[in-house]
């Protein structure tokens, strides 16, 4: 008996919560560790990364709009539904990135237990980071912490799938929505991350996924005007330069790349992801005084 | 109408100042002339007189300030916080012991009512360095995590408008975390930042913790590009906040911006009126307008324009302008010849654009730098005066009928610092200033400050904010 001709897939873009190909029709040979095919991606043009920009702000008033404990049960439903594809993503990591299918199962064991990380954080941050402010007069001062709004994320190079999740989940745990950019060399795990976002309740456009050349979708991003952010994780020091001066422009919050980067995503993160991408937003209320003859109970 | 009072003029006296004929940079606790001699005047906006002479720093004076800072900050950081705390303690109290001379100075420099210098200049400078001083021993329990470590060598570019006040923002959260700074006040206000010098020597803080570079744009670029700086923290014009933003670029320099505003005051039908008034009055007339986080956009919900607008021409026809030493004065002299003109043209510019030009009767001094109270009305977004910060007294008016459009109006601009809401309704108060896009807001009260409440905007108004726990970070790594 013959043995069974498998079935490829056709790894597409996910934008607006569709999964197109490129508009540019450009796609680009992607291989495993050894050289051998994998697949064609994506060779993402500036036009995707326009329209991906839209979608993402699109999808920022009803996702920075929701409740803190639904943004928590659908980044929890991320990690349950990745549970489920445990294995098809164990495959992938360990072909993009030559590991060992041991090595490969713990770098997605702990993808998987870091959106459940941030799933928790998102009814948290605020009270971690917010709180009242004891002003010197009669008046109730409150800070609260609220999303950025739209992020540009250079994911990084190497950790194609855990590094990649540790950058996103932050992100949108918050209420951003994101433009993601995957790994050039290895962007095939976050092209199959969008299947699972796309059946986990996330509102379409909260992350989109681009492939390509990092450097010629990630200029767009950062020059872009209705762009608020960018996590530089994935550019190298030249590229990171060049697009922390382009986001000048219209002052986007820059996170730069940082020294451990592609050294240990594996270790508990800070908050510091989250953080970045907040804005403090301070409300004065007057008190009025009931004056000293109230009850002094 | 006729004037409701004559007042009879109640200056308060210079004599409580002694401002010197020169003034030399203060670097490693000495002050001294700039490397190449070089002296800038620096006058009185209400009378055009020079007050004094003061150094222009250039690169080479830059770079022995940020020497002096590096010199000094390994002492000064592995100082006990308890003993930093200390020196910022005695800072915050000799500004209240000298908080009479520094007001009459800061109006002589900067033009601004003494009424404002004396209430709520001088009283919040104290009142910031106090605040921190009680970090400096506490910041583990700031959320930073355990032992946060200062940055460094803190360049700090703060402008006119606020001198001292902006002094205070910059140098208490800086010296309190450990860092020390080289800061360089604006070129037409020097002065209260020479003086906090002296009170520098007067609390016998250790030589370098605190350096001041007077001079011009050029000294402050210097600074920024300084590569011994490992914080900048600017305060200032958005444009220059983006020249900043791409100087540091690539560099491993820690950046706070805090720049211009377009604030909208927004007014519902069911405010109280009076108050209101009074709100709008203080967010664009507070000296003079020349105010990032000022409500320079009044937002009138259509139903009570015309009664909302007569009061407030009737309440900017009492406003007092004039010599701002007197205690009555409500509006003083602008900043410098320079700002007046850019106030100049741009209000021309929205006469020519077809809004409709109201100023109360109002006669200006001959000498000095002044503009009336001025008011915009039938202006549309797409106009220059609805768009461009003006920091001026110039309010332009625009209406809306729903809430929804009040939002959308108030959050259609690249700024997003400040905006104001007055309405009687708690949860519309509650539901509105949750869809604004600004980083501080005033429910039925404008421009009111707090060292414990963060201040800072959204988009191109800046990024980090300064006051309370979150001004901390800027200073912090982490």
């Amino acid at each position: 008996m013959s043995e069974r001709l498998s079935v490829f897939k056709t790894y597409k873009l996910y934008v607006g919560g569709k999964f197109p190909r490129s508009e540019s029709g450009r796609v680009y040979e992607v291989t495993d560790a050894k050289g051998k095919w994998l697949a064609n991606a994506p060779l993402s043009s500036r036009k995707d990364a326009r329209d991906a920009v839209v979608a993402a702000r699109k999808a920022f008033g009803g996702w920075s709009g929701a409740t803190a404990y639904n943004r928590g049960q659908i980044l929890y439903r991320v990690a349950e539904m990745l549970e489920g594809r445990r294995e098809q993503y164990v495959a992938e990591v360990a072909g993009a990135e030559g590991l060992s299918k041991s090595k490969a199962a713990a770098q997605v064991d702990a993808a998987i237990d870091r959106w459940v990380w941030y799933a928790g954080w998102t009814d948290k941050i605020a009270q971690v980071t917010g709180g009242g402010n004891p002003v010197a007069g009669p008046y109730f001062n409150l800070s609260s912490p609220e999303p950025t709004g739209v992020v540009a994320v250079l994911a990084p190079q190497d950790s194609s799938f855990l590094g990649l999740v540790s950058v996103v989940a932050p992100v949108i745990a918050t209420g951003n929505t994101a433009v993601v950019v995957a790994s050039e060399r290895h962007p095939l795990p976050a092209l199959s991350l969008g299947e699972v976002l796309a059946t986990s309740d996330l509102p379409g456009g909260v992350v989109n996924i681009l492939s390509g050349r990092t450097a010629e979708i990630a200029a767009p991003l950062a020059a872009h005007q209705d762009v608020n952010a960018i996590d530089l994780a994935g550019a190298g020091e030249e590229l990171a330069k060049e697009l922390e001066t382009a986001a000048a422009d219209n002052l986007k919050r820059v996170l730069r790349p940082q020294p451990v980067d592609g050294a240990d995503w594996s270790a508990t993160p800070g908050t510091e992801r989250m953080t970045a991408f907040l804005e403090t937003k301070t409300v004065w209320h007057p008190t009025g005084a009931l004056g000293a003859s109230g009850s002094s109970y | 109408m006729a004037p409701v009072f004559e007042y009879a003029p109640a200056p308060e006296s210079r004599a409580v100042v002694d401002i010197a004929p020169s003034y030399g940079l203060f670097i490693d606790g000495e002050f001294a002339e700039a490397a190449d001699g070089k002296v800038f005047k620096t006058v009185s906006p209400s009378t055009e007189e020079v007050l004094s002479e003061v150094a222009e720093a250039g690169e080479a004076d830059v770079d022995r300030a940020v020497g002096a800072a590096r010199k000094a900050f390994e002492k000064w950081s592995a100082l006990p916080g308890a003993e930093r705390a200390k020196y910022l303690f005695r800072i915050a109290r000799i500004i209240q012991e000298r908080s009479r001379e520094l007001a009459v100075l800061e109006t002589l420099d900067n033009g601004k009512p003494i009424r404002e210098t004396r209430d709520a200049d001088l009283p919040l400078v104290a009142a910031h360095f106090f605040y921190y001083a009680g970090w400096a021993d506490k910041l583990d329990h700031a959320g930073y995590g355990a032992n946060p470590r200062p940055l460094g060598v803190a360049g700090q570019v703060i402008p006119w408008n606020f001198p001292l006040l902006m002094l205070a923002w910059k140098i208490a959260p800086a010296l309190a975390t450990g860092n020390t700074v080289v800061l360089k006040p604006a070129e037409t206000t020097p002065l209260s930042a020479l003086f906090f010098a002296d009170i520098c020597r007067q609390a016998g803080l250790p030589k370098g913790v605190v350096n001041i570079v007077t001079g011009d744009g050029r000294a402050g670029a210097a600074l920024i590009a300084h590569p011994d700086v490992n914080k900048v923290a600017f305060t200032g014009s958005t444009a220059v906040g983006k020249e900043i933003a791409r100087t540091v670029a690539g560099t491993r320099k820690k950046l706070t911006l805090e720049l211009g505003g377009k604030g909208a005051n927004i007014v519902f039908d069911d405010a109280p009126i009076d108050q209101a008034v009074e709100g709008i009055v203080s967010g664009i007339f507070f000296n003079q307008g020349q105010v990032c986080c000022a409500g320079s956009r009044l937002l009138v919900q259509e139903s009570v324009h015309d009664e909302l607008l007569d009061s407030l021409k009737r309440r900017l026809g009492t406003l007092r302008l004039g010599d701002p030493l007197d205690k009555n004065t409500d509006i003083g002299a602008i900043n410098s010849a320079e700002q007046l003109a850019r106030i100049t043209a741009l209000a021309d510019q929205g006469e020519a654009e077809g809004a409709e030009r109201w100023s109360p009767a109002c006669e200006l001094p001959s000498s000095g730098y002044w503009f009336a109270p001025t008011l915009f009305t039938n202006v549309t977004q797409a106009h220059t005066v609805a768009r461009d910060e003006i920091f001026g007294p110039v309010l332009s008016v625009l209406t809306f009928r729903t809430p929804d459009e009040a939002v959308a109006k108030a959050n259609n601009t690249p700024y997003g610092l400040s905006a104001g809401i007055w309405t009687e309704k708690g949860s519309r108060i509650l539901s509105v200033a949750n869809k604004l896009r600004a980083g501080v807001i005033w429910s039925n009260t404008f421009n009111k400050f707090d060292p414990t409440s963060p201040f800072g905007g959204y988009k191109e108004s800046g990024f980090g904010r300064e006051g309370g726990r979150h001004g901390l970070e800027a200073y912090l790594d982490v």
